[in-house]
């Protein structure tokens, strides 16, 4: 039981990473009706955002790791995520606008291994330690707890908890209640009727991108906080399983986004815990196959209704 | 108020649009015929910017608007209806017509435009929570004029606003649209397959043939001529 409580807790973390960055994908997609191949480098770059600003925020926050320190370096590798998601869209995607979606995504494979390259160009292809910007340590659980004083829950776990659950309610909000966010919801209904309406399309594809990017730098931060060993091509795997996630939660649709990447990070402790560390990625992919043969539109996608 | 010249549209090799012009005056209810296919749709998306056009022009309330965004012309005072209602299916009642005031942001007076809507549609205001997709064609068209209205434009286009909706519904739409021109003034354009209803309660028409304005005349004596009562009127 202990045992099993242990694995969820491992996978609810990886999940949150998984939930945060499927969110941009499922957003892209809403409003550009393409996947943005790039996003899990956009993820990477978060962590190299973090890399390159810690060592002078954390001097500014008062020198060694602290929480303000590491909100700083969160909120630094976020602002630069959204720049850069914003600037790719904008030069990359933007011209190709009329353009058949398969040349979009191309484009977008194109984009991708291009930031990978240019990673190992700018940054060294060698994986680069993440500097400690707060103390990861297990937490003491009281032996009052009982049993469950034999868990293991870490600082950098509550971490991600509290900032995924933190950005989850911020985003819901924004989608939801901000005028922007309504003409988001709007624009990946249908983007004439959205023009009809006096919304910018472009600005608000681009806030789209910008949120999302800066999402996925979160992910970057929470991610190196735990595995504090950071490479130029650590955004290829997790970039493909928070898609399975976007895939596996309904593409387009963000609550689904959400629910997707927390299952696939539970999924994947369980498999860790249960059947064989080394099955993990192949388990995950059949899921993948799975969605796309039993239900395509995903747990909460409504099926694509073809526009009339 | 609202004046095209000698408009030319292309979807590729197909001429949607061979010089075109037409005018509307300020305050009046304008109305645009034509079979399937003859361009009344590229019309209004060209004018709104949705559609570019490769030559002519287009000027709206003095200024010139020929291919500029679509936001900009709603910006100016230009709302468009469009031909098989878009409203926002996964948006609420209350949402879609917000989305019609984006450009507005006084909110006593888009309160007051509410009003106005739930005043010519007292059906939204039952509605109000529920899922644009969920409500019926009827319905839908309602939300998709008063969402038009929430922009408080200058001149509203509508593109078939009876398409697909049942005879008794098509009526009290048309009442609608005669009241909202009287009581507010409200310049329209009204983009019809349906001739009989649209010559009735438009002061002036136009009809369209293969891109080309073929005739053009006041509704009444549109009504008259013996030439469309064949081909459009049925008898
Ligand atoms: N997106 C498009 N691509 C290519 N051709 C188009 C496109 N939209 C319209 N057309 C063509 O342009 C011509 C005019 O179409 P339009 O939709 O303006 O007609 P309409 O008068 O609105 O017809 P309806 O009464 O059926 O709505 C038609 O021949 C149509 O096939
Ligand atoms: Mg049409």
């Amino acid at each position: 039981m202990i045992e099993f409580l242990q694995q969820l807790i491992n996978g609810l973390a990886q999940g949150s990473i998984y939930a945060l960055i499927a969110l941009g994908y499922t957003m892209v997609f809403g409003v550009l009706r393409f996947i943005n191949f790039a996003h899990g480098d956009v993820f990477m770059l978060g962590a190299f955002a973090g890399l390159y600003t810690a060592p002078s925020l954390l001097k500014l926050c008062g020198g060694g790791p602290s929480f303000p320190g590491a909100a700083a370096v969160l909120l630094a590798a976020m602002l630069i995520c959204a720049v850069i998601g914003i600037l790719i869209e904008k030069l990359c995607y933007r011209p190709l606008r009329d353009r058949p979606r398969l040349t979009v995504l191309i484009t977008a494979i194109g984009v991708s291994l291009f930031l990978e390259n240019a990673g190992q160009y700018a940054f060294g292809a060698d994986p680069q330690s993440f500097p400690e910007i707060i103390t990861d340590r297990a937490l003491e659980i009281p032996e009052s707890w009982g049993a469950l004083s034999a868990l293991t829950l870490t600082v950098g776990q509550l971490l991600v908890f509290g900032v995924t659950f933190f950005l989850l309610i911020g985003l819901r909000a924004i989608v939801r209640h901000t005028r922007t966010g309504m003409a988001m919801r709007a624009l990946s209904f249908n983007p004439v009727a959205a023009s009809l309406m006096g919304v910018n399309t472009d600005v608000v594809i681009s806030f789209t991108f910008g949120l999302g990017s800066a999402l996925a730098g979160a992910a970057g931060i929470l991610t190196s906080i735990q595995q504090p060993s950071i490479d130029p091509l650590m955004g290829i795997n997790i970039g493909l399983k928070a898609f399975v996630a976007a895939v596996l939660g309904g593409i387009g649709n963000i609550p689904g986004a959400a629910l997707g990447g927390i299952l696939i990070g539970l999924l994947e402790a369980l498999v860790v815990g249960y059947i064989n560390p080394s099955y993990r990625d192949a388990i995950v992919f059949g899921v993948l196959i799975l969605i796309l043969l039993v239900k395509p539109s995903g747990l909460l996608g409504k099926p694509e209704r073809e526009k009339v | 108020m609202l004046a095209i010249t000698e408009l030319h549209v292309s979807y590729g090799a197909i001429g949607a649009l061979q010089g075109l012009t037409l005018k509307v005056e300020r305050g009046s209810i304008v109305t645009l015929i034509g079979a399937n296919g003859a361009g009344k749709t590229t019309t209004l998306r060209t004018i709104s910017g949705i559609v570019k056009a490769t030559s002519g022009t287009i000027t709206f309330d003095g200024e010139d608007v020929t291919n500029i965004a679509p936001h900009k012309i709603v910006a100016r005072g230009l709302a468009h209806s469009p031909e098989g209602r878009m409203v926002f299916a996964n948006l609420s009642v209350m949402e879609n017509l917000r989305m019609g005031a984006y450009l507005r942001r006084d909110k006593s007076e888009i309160a007051a435009s509410l009003d106005f809507v739930f005043a010519m549609f007292p059906r939204l205001k039952e509605r109000l929570k529920q899922t644009a997709g969920t409500l019926s064609g009827g319905e839908q068209q309602m939300l998709a004029i008063g969402r038009a209205l929430m922009g408080k434009p200058k001149c509203l286009m509508l593109d078939e606003p009876s398409l697909g909706i049942a005879p008794i519904l098509v009526q009290t739409i048309f009442e609608k649209i005669v009241e909202i021109n009287r009581s507010l003034g409200l310049t329209i354009l009204l983009v019809e397959q349906n001739a009989n209803l649209a010559l009735e309660i438009s002061h002036y028409g136009y009809v369209l043939e293969t891109g080309r304005i073929l005739l053009q005349d006041t509704s009444a004596a549109l009504r008259e001529n013996t030439a469309i009562q064949a081909a459009y009127l049925g008898g």
